[in-house]
């Protein structure tokens, strides 16, 4: 209970996905200009990410013993093909869900933080229960910071910012520094 | 001749002009994450050449034959098959840093400057055409990764390709080398890199308002 709580807290604010492995950075800085879209597509993200996690322990356990090769090109198309898939049937169940996530939905495919997670949790040899905690914790990490950049890139909207600055290189100066901010829960675990 | 001229610019653009990473903003998750040294630089500066040179010529030989509703899931086959064999033949030639870049040789499939010329130059374009592009936008990916790698690396352990550059008295700039110096670094290359082509602008402004004048002078003094 102890190592999956570890798992979980290490990838939400310690190992954050985003601000420390540099995984998703492309929702990361692109779509994190509005609060609200920027929760729901994380939480998009965190429900494909469990999927994700489910599908790359049946991948490991029954078929890539067999051919550890295919790894990488079975994971990039059940990945994609899972997506699909929930898309399809969040379309067919709940339409008025589908329509809040729509445009979101297919963007998540090409999420590094996706394809991150399945190679991460097999480097790592994470069991099922493992690999759903680690999830859960990436998705909440990923959602933590795209709110976080969210709040305060609608906060700097409307300051005296040069106009040279504005755009990416801006972005990844604040994302510096909450990089930075985030290193300092690496303290949360030598001391106890 | 007029041919070879524009295969050569096609490759140039990818430069400077173009340049992935620092104009269209691409390629940010390895971009960042291996650029601790300059050594990584490079080692991921040649896997991303050879992944992207290698399915550009071949998305761009079968272009024909790819259906169009499911050519991104054909484009993202053939990016991975590449990056399936750039990470077993790293694993037996330079171990030790396959290790340190770890999960981001196979993360390079996930890098959307790959796709992002697959679907907008190789797949529309002949095979010479689709080969000079690929290799100029990975030239200038390398450019970037090296200009990271070599700032962050200098200033965060005072060495360049672990070649000590300050002594023994230089005090090490340790963030630098973890992620927040990843981001602002970056953040500042293009900075650096928007004031520059700010200045460019200006100042090819000023010619063309210098070469106006001049020539209403030489019409005046013609007449």
């Amino acid at each position: 209970m102890d190592d999956l709580l570890w798992i979980f807290i290490s990838t939400l604010l310690v190992n954050n996905f985003v601000l420390a492995y540099f995984l998703g950075l492309c929702p990361f800085l692109g779509v994190s200009g509005q609060l609200d879209t920027s929760f729901r597509l994380g939480l998009a993200t965190t429900f494909v990410l469990v999927v994700t996690a489910l599908c790359a322990w049946i991948l490991n356990t029954y078929v890539l013993i067999y051919a550890p090769y295919l790894r990488l090109i079975s994971f990039i198309v059940v990945i994609a093909s899972v997506v699909q898939f929930i898309e399809m049937s969040i379309k067919k169940l709940s339409p008025s869900l589908f329509k809040s996530l729509g445009i979101f939905l297919p963007l998540i495919t090409t999420n590094c933080a996706i394809l991150g997670l399945a190679i991460f949790a097999t480097n790592r040899g994470y069991g099922l229960l493992e690999g759903l905690v680690f999830a859960l914790g990436a998705g909440g990490g990923f959602t933590l910071a795209m709110v976080l950049m969210a709040g305060i890139r609608q906060e700097t909207e409307i300051m005296d910012v040069p106009a040279l600055i504005r755009g990416t290189a801006f972005n990844l100066i604040i994302a510096g520094i909450l990089s930075m901010a985030f290193m300092g829960f690496a303290g949360l675990f030598s001391a106890a | 001749m007029a041919t070879d001229v524009t295969a050569y610019e096609e490759m140039i653009k990818g430069l400077w002009r173009d340049n992935p990473v620092f104009v269209q903003v691409l390629g940010m998750c390895p971009m960042l994450a291996v650029t601790n040294s300059a050594i990584n630089a490079v080692v991921m500066g040649l896997a991303t050449f050879f992944v992207l040179v290698g399915s550009s010529f071949l998305v761009s030989s079968f272009k024909q034959w790819i259906p169009k509703q499911v050519r991104i899931s054909l484009y993202i086959i053939i990016i991975a098959t590449f990056v399936t064999v750039v990470d077993y033949s790293l694993l037996a030639l330079v171990p030790a840093i396959h290790k340190e870049l770890g999960a981001f040789i196979p993360l390079i499939v996930a890098n959307c400057m790959i796709l992002g010329r697959q679907e907008a130059f190789a797949s529309k374009h002949t095979i010479k055409y689709a080969v000079m592009d690929a290799v100029g936008m990975s030239g200038g990916f390398m450019i970037a990764l090296l200009a990271l790698g070599s700032v962050r690396e200098i200033l965060g352990v005072g060495a360049l390709f672990g070649v000590d550059l300050f002594g023994p008295h230089f005090e090490p700039w340790v963030i630098m080398i973890l992620p927040p110096g990843g981001f602002l670094t970056l953040g500042l290359l293009l900075l650096f890199f928007n004031w520059f082509s700010e200045r460019r602008k200006q100042f090819l402004a000023k010619v063309a308002q210098a070469d106006q004048n001049a020539s209403i002078a030489g019409v005046k003094d013609n007449g």
